[in-house]
């Protein structure tokens, strides 16, 4: 049982601003289904740049609910400028503190704003771009070194605890360790970088369930078949074939002659895609 | 909290009022030491002499094979290095994707605690967490020292074929353990019929106390002890028994015998009204595991588009217990291996609760959390981008 305080009780039971903003100016969304949370940042900004209204939508626990909700309580009536200033601890605070392995929750909600002021300026969502280091959550190392900095982290169970790298496989807790005894141990020193920029496992996921969705799902239903995708795990991808694919003898020529080789050709051409048994 | 409605027996059980009773003296006047010559000691090993009974009497087994431990993970310790150390010239083990930590860390350990580098073959299950057992029997070699498979998974209930898979590790002659901890007491067995070597049963989950456990070893079964000590437990496990909790397991053995077939009538009506009732009036409801081969009371439903935690705060609130599959309740940041292993989709995934019940459950009590279920849900996707993307779409 996770320690909330009293503050982030409320606002999970009572969340506020709960639901869309149909004319919203400013949209961020961010997380996915797959991550174990997700959340879509919506905010009305008059010609003043002043936020008038801010509404959301999360999926999540109940941290990732209630740090959306302090979120648009604590943007509303600000100057776009003001809030783009908030920082994840300053959504932390304003619930009286998350217990530290949620506190990814309250850097969900810096990311959304990050996001929705983007969309506002109509200007690309600044990614922090660099060598992806987790590759289970899709963090990069500027990530992880903008989260030591800001938020002062000490070892790499508080680097995991903010931005989830570490989290999954464990593979990459050597490389976090290596980043940061970088930033803590020589902080002036210049650190060369930016290996060939890899795809996340979720921009993956994002881009191989959008080919599913447009392209080879409505091929199959016209054969009253379906495709599921159940896992995305480095270049394999584990799929559910439905209905009349289910039980085809030709599923499998299916799969790696269609599924496979539009995948290779739309999201990334290492992609292997296998069925679930 | 006293109008608790506690659903959530496969992560610890209440005790039993008669074992509490029976377990009293021993902490008060009935102190002495079994091993002492007295008479005073001498009681209290007489004592433990029937509790040994009892237990044997509930698994079908021999008092002797009955060694007592202090909790299931130290039973499925032993019996996994004992094997091996049995085995040295074998360096490979046979377990599943879905067992629990107790044994699946323990299996990617046995190169550090052992020094010999061991292959695992680790067997998936399908969609409804069954295993294959083609792929079970082409798993078993010459080399394969230790067969380890639990007999019902904690997460959904699903039985395992047990007396199938421990025949067929006995053919080649390879030692079979299981971990039965959530199977004893819910579901008859008699190992005088099986070919199981070892089997780990621990004493929380069968309303007796927490730190205690039992390792049958079937008579035959080559053992070396885990914890090195005195002559306690035929020198099969050091240390200064446990004697209140101990006697407290033999009680809840002999009730968990008396009350197999509540069990298997009672709690499995009301599992099945429970889920039923879920399934029927919540929509993309899903239920996770085998619907036959399983437990009489679990129940494991994925609410499509939410996440467990959320969906466990909320029932706290009428003080509904049970657990959830997803990532911030597992205690790491993915949900759990049981529903990966399965390949229950991301959208189901995280939003997976079990419900595990007693015989102390009522009809009362399932109808309340039939009332109150569906709000809970349904407000949390009102709140959920992803449950409204699909009705937009």
């Amino acid at each position: 049982m996770w320690e909330y305080t009293d503050k982030v009780k409320d606002h999970f039971m009572n969340p506020r601003n709960v639901g869309e903003i149909k004319d919203a100016n400013a949209v961020g969304e961010v997380g996915s289904l797959s991550c174990g949370d997700a959340l879509k940042l919506m905010l009305k900004v008059d010609e003043k740049e002043i936020i008038v209204d801010a509404k959301f939508q999360t999926f999540g626990c109940a941290s990732a609910i209630a740090s959306s909700s302090a979120l648009t309580e604590m943007v509303k009536g600000l100057p776009l400028t003001e809030a783009e200033k908030i920082t994840n601890e300053e959504i932390a605070d304003f619930l009286g503190g998350l217990p530290k392995e949620k506190m990814h929750c309250s850097v969900m909600g810096r990311e959304a704003l990050e996001a929705a002021v983007a969309n506002y300026r109509g200007v690309p969502v600044p990614v922090a771009e660099g060598e992806v280091v987790c590759e289970c959550f899709g963090v990069t190392d500027l990530e992880v070194k903008r989260a030591i900095e800001e938020s002062h982290l000490h070892s790499v169970e508080d680097i995991t605890n903010f931005t989830k790298a570490g989290g999954g496989c464990g593979k990459c807790l050597d490389r976090l360790q290596e980043i940061l005894d970088e930033v803590t141990g020589a902080k002036s020193r210049i650190i060369p970088m930016k290996g060939p920029a890899r795809m996340t496992t979720i921009q993956k996921i994002k881009k191989i369930e959008d080919v599913l969705e447009r392209e080879i799902r409505p091929a199959l239903r016209n054969d009253g078949g379906d495709i599921e995708l159940i896992d995305v795990d480095g270049d394999m991808v584990i799929v559910a074939l439905r209905g009349a694919c289910g039980g085809c003898s030709r599923s499998t020529t299916t799969l790696k002659e269609y599924v496979e080789k539009t995948l290779r050709e739309q999201v990334l051409d290492t992609l292997v895609v296998e069925e679930d048994r | 909290m006293n109008d608790v409605i506690y659903m959530d027996n496969n992560a610890t059980t209440k005790v039993a009022p008669d074992v509490l009773t029976a377990m009293l003296p021993y902490f008060s006047e009935l102190y002495g030491n079994p091993s002492s010559m007295h008479r005073f000691g001498g009681l209290v090993g007489r004592a433990l002499v029937k509790a040994r009974e009892q237990v044997a009497e509930l698994l079908g087994a021999e008092p002797e094979e009955i060694i007592f431990t202090s909790c299931g993970t130290e039973s499925d310790s032993t019996a996994i290095l004992s094997a091996v150390r049995a085995n040295p010239d074998k360096h490979h083990i046979v377990t599943t994707r879905v067992e629990h930590p107790a044994v699946k860390n323990l299996a990617a350990s046995l190169q550090n605690l052992t020094g010999h580098k061991y292959r695992v073959t680790s067997l998936g299950v399908d969609s409804e967490g069954m295993l294959d057992l083609d792929e079970y029997r082409k798993a078993l070699t010459d080399d394969t020292a230790l067969v380890s498979v639990m007999w019902a998974n904690n997460e959904t209930g699903v039985i395992f074929p047990i007396a199938e898979m421990a025949s067929m590790a006995r053919e080649q002659g390879i030692l079979f353990h299981t971990d039965a901890v959530q199977a004893v007491g819910k579901i008859p067995i008699n190992l005088r019929e099986l070919e199981v070597n070892f089997l780990s049963l621990s004493g929380h989950k069968l309303h007796a106390p927490k730190g205690v456990g039992v390792l049958y070893v079937k008579k035959g079964t080559p053992y070396a002890p885990f914890m090195i000590g005195g002559h306690q437990e035929r020198g099969r496990r050091g240390g200064t028994e446990n004697t209140a909790s101990i006697i407290g397991l033999g009680k809840a053995c002999e009730l968990a015998g008396a009350w197999m077939n509540i069990e298997n009538s009672k709690v499995r009506k009301l599992r099945d009204k429970l889920e039923e009732g879920l399934l029927a009036s919540i929509p993309n409801s899903i239920l996770n595991g085998h619907k036959i081969s399983r437990l009489p009371n679990t129940s494991n439903i994925s609410f499509e588009y939410i996440e467990g935690e959320a969906i466990l705060l909320h029932m706290d609130q009428y003080n509904i217990c049970a657990s959830s599959g997803s990532a911030c309740t597992s205690g790491s940041l993915e949900p759990s291996h049981v529903m990966r292993a399965m390949g229950v989709p991301f959208t189901a995934a995280h939003g997976s609760i079990r419900f595990s019940l007693s015989v102390f459950n009522t009809e009362d009590e399932v109808d309340l959390v039939l009332e109150k279920m569906p709000a809970i849900i349904a407000g949390l996707r009102e709140m959920s981008p992803f449950w409204q993307n699909r009705n937009n779409s």
